[in-house]
């Protein structure tokens, strides 16, 4: 047996922590496991009983969620020439025809504008903001950050309707300013408070130096400064970008058209043509993946975004 | 090459004052000492000589040109850091580049004069690395050449040995000394290490509770101190102070210690009431014939010299004698004090009494 070690766990520590984590991956990744498996299913599979775990693949979720079908008879199915394509191969087979794209394509790109726009504007305006917090003598400091905290404190959707009466006055309602306006604005106190954090742990003596090499105040900043914060940064764009995607209240109430983003659209696929469960599956499945590869490119930042602050170096 | 006065600066940062009305003046090429305990506001006045804050009021000099409330960028002025300060996401050439890069010169030029100063420094061989890696003395180094690469007018140099181990400290004092020698710039150090002060120092300016206490050279602030304060501060053992009630006349060359005459220097001012009798530990024998008497506490050996702890009637004194000299714990010694040197004080002021030993110093302290 080897000897104890207080800080070294045992092998016994090591293979129980182990199943713990493998436990809990598998139940957070099963819905996601399912929702990819939906995607390829045929609808008849999507809702069969017992579920189906194994199953022939099938891209007509996909052909699906892009496309709007008509359903034609089988005798103007008949007169049609060959199918040009899989995907008319596969729609052709449920006696339908594909009459056009669908909105799907718009919609995920509204999201991506607005995802990525109000991300984008909320840690411009964030770091600035925080690093005036962290480096200057503003009157009142204090009660200011706690007002711009303040704004968190109850759920953004219990302003719903005052903001829904504003924007309608303004002429906000379903444009990409104003979501990309409004998710900024309430992104912006967790950015504030978040970089504030990050920009009070670079020393001063970094932009002092500067100053002192001849470089002006914000010279300063966007050479050192911006630098060394990269890391709060990064992590401080995942956790706007992670809202401003996967919001939905908002975007239900205030987008219909052109700015609807892809999460109000999603659930509307249901109502064409039947439960298309795999269409669904299909959109929620390509609307993960920015998200993913966003947070797996930052993931170091991220971790360390999470535990910063936590050890005194 | 500059010199610098600095005339009636104060620092306030909103209620707390952090300098006071201080007036000094650092001659062209001098190493010039900021020396005080932490909180007396010695940083805030190398920050203030700098550009990195402003003063609420007074002028600062430097060459003539009145620059107090000028950003540090117009000041021409290099400033070396506790911490170093380096810029971690750049190697130590582009540390070194940075300053000249901001000056808008050539490329081959700023090539040229980091590898210059690189080979002062003797960090050619670390130009391409990371600074995160370096050693403490490399950083120091690489901070010293990021300082000396665009030929300032002044070196501000803030407790730059602090961070460093004590052994690799005295060599890097003689380093920064020898530096200084070869290139002639006027220094500016601060320090709360009075021994860092006095081994490197041209002259001096004590600080304590954000006031000038005394200024001057090494020399002078340690045989002459201006107040109680310099007298404890410098100087290790410090001073000993014995304090007594009793009358000076101007003219007078002795004063009653509990019933015994001892000479002092001839005194130039008249005081009464509470005063203090200062003496270096040096400047007291041990001696048979010595009317002033104490008992031995303690011995402290020390190599060349030991230390004896004795107690008198006007409180704990430490005498500084040689090694050969036999002191017994519990026996009663007579003392003499070396006359020329002692300083009198006036207890409730602090302030040195004058005298013959101190006039000429006092009056600029």
């Amino acid at each position: 047996m080897s000897a104890h070690s207080i800080t070294e766990p045992s092998s016994r520590q090591k293979w129980v922590a182990g199943t713990l984590v493998i436990l809990y991956a598998l139940i957070t990744i099963t819905p996601l496991i399912w929702i990819l498996m939906t995607g390829f299913k045929t609808p008849p599979d999507s809702i069969s009983y017992p579920p189906k775990v194994v199953f022939t693949p099938s891209l007509e979720g996909y052909v699906n969620l892009f496309t709007t079908r008509t359903r034609v008879s089988p005798e103007a199915l008949a007169a049609l020439p060959p199918p040009a394509n899989f995907a008319e191969e596969i729609v052709r087979n449920r006696n339908m025809v594909i009459a056009g794209p669908s909105k799907f394509g718009e919609r995920f790109m509204n999201s991506v504008i607005i995802g990525f726009g109000s991300t984008f504007l909320s840690i411009f305006l964030g770091t600035l903001a925080a690093y005036a917090f962290s480096r200057f003598k503003i009157p009142l400091a204090d009660d200011l950050l706690f007002f711009i905290l303040s704004t968190r404190m109850m759920p953004p959707i219990a302003v719903a309707i005052p903001i829904f009466l504003m924007y309608r006055n303004l002429g906000l309602s379903d444009t990409h300013l104003g979501m990309i306006l409004l998710y900024t604005a309430v992104n912006i106190s967790l950015a504030v408070w978040l970089l504030k954090g990050f920009i009070d742990e670079i020393p001063r003596e970094y932009e002092e130096a500067a100053l002192i090499d001849g470089y002006t105040r914000f010279q300063a900043f966007y050479k050192v400064v911006l630098p060394q914060a990269a890391t709060g940064i990064a992590s401080t764009a995942i956790f706007c970008l992670i809202f401003a995607w996967n919001e939905y209240a908002f975007a239900v109430l205030l987008t219909s058209g052109t700015a609807q983003t892809a999460p109000p659209f999603i659930p509307t696929i249901i109502g064409v043509g039947g439960l298309d469960w795999p269409a669904v599956a299909a959109g929620a499945t390509i609307f993960l993946l920015p998200v993913m590869i966003f947070t797996i490119l930052l993931r170091k930042h991220l971790l360390r975004g999470i535990t910063f602050g936590a050890v005194r170096k | 090459m500059a010199e610098i006065v600095i005339k009636n600066v104060r620092k306030e940062f909103g209620d707390f004052v952090a300098v006071k009305e201080s007036s000094f003046t650092i001659q062209d090429g001098e190493f010039f000492m900021l020396l005080g305990p932490s909180g007396c506001g010695k940083t805030t006045t190398l920050r203030m000589i700098a550009g990195l804050e402003l003063p609420t009021s007074g002028e600062i000099f430097l060459d003539g040109e009145e620059i107090s409330q000028r950003p540090p960028s117009q000041r021409d002025i290099a400033f070396v850091f506790q911490m170093f300060a380096l810029y971690p996401h750049m190697n130590v050439r582009r540390n070194l580049s940075y300053p000249l890069v901001s000056q808008g010169m050539a490329r081959r030029d700023v090539r040229a004069k980091v590898d210059e100063v690189a080979g002062i420094l003797g960090i050619r061989d670390i130009l391409n690395r990371p600074v995160g890696g370096l050693s403490g003395g490399d950083r120091q180094r690489v901070a010293l050449g990021r300082a000396i690469v665009r030929d300032p007018k002044a070196f501000m140099m803030d407790e730059p040995l602090g961070a460093l181990d004590a052994e690799f400290r005295e060599h890097m004092a003689e380093e920064l000394r020898a530096l200084h020698d070869r290139m002639g710039a006027t220094t500016v150090y601060v320090t709360h290490d009075q021994l860092e002060a006095m081994q490197m120092g041209d002259k001096i300016v004590v600080m304590n509770n954000a006031v000038v206490e005394q200024f001057g050279t090494p020399q002078d602030i340690y045989d002459m101190p201006a107040t109680m304060f310099v007298a404890d501060f410098i100087g290790s053992p410090s001073m000993n102070f014995l304090p007594f009630e009793g009358a000076v006349q101007a003219g007078t060359d002795s004063v009653a210690l509990n019933g015994a005459t001892v000479g002092v220097p001839r005194q130039m001012a008249e005081a009464r009431g509470k005063l203090v009798f200062g003496v270096r530990p040096e400047h007291i024998r041990l001696s048979d014939e010595g009317a002033y008497r104490g008992e031995v506490l303690a011995v402290e050996y020390l190599g060349t010299t030991q230390i004896i702890t004795l107690e008198t009637a006007n409180g704990a004194l430490k005498v500084r004698a040689p090694s050969g000299q036999v002191a017994t714990v519990g026996e009663t010694v007579g003392l003499g004090f070396d006359a020329k040197t002692i300083t009198l004080f006036d207890a409730a002021s602090g302030r040195a009494l004058r005298s013959a030993l101190n006039d000429g110093v006092l009056a600029h302290g």
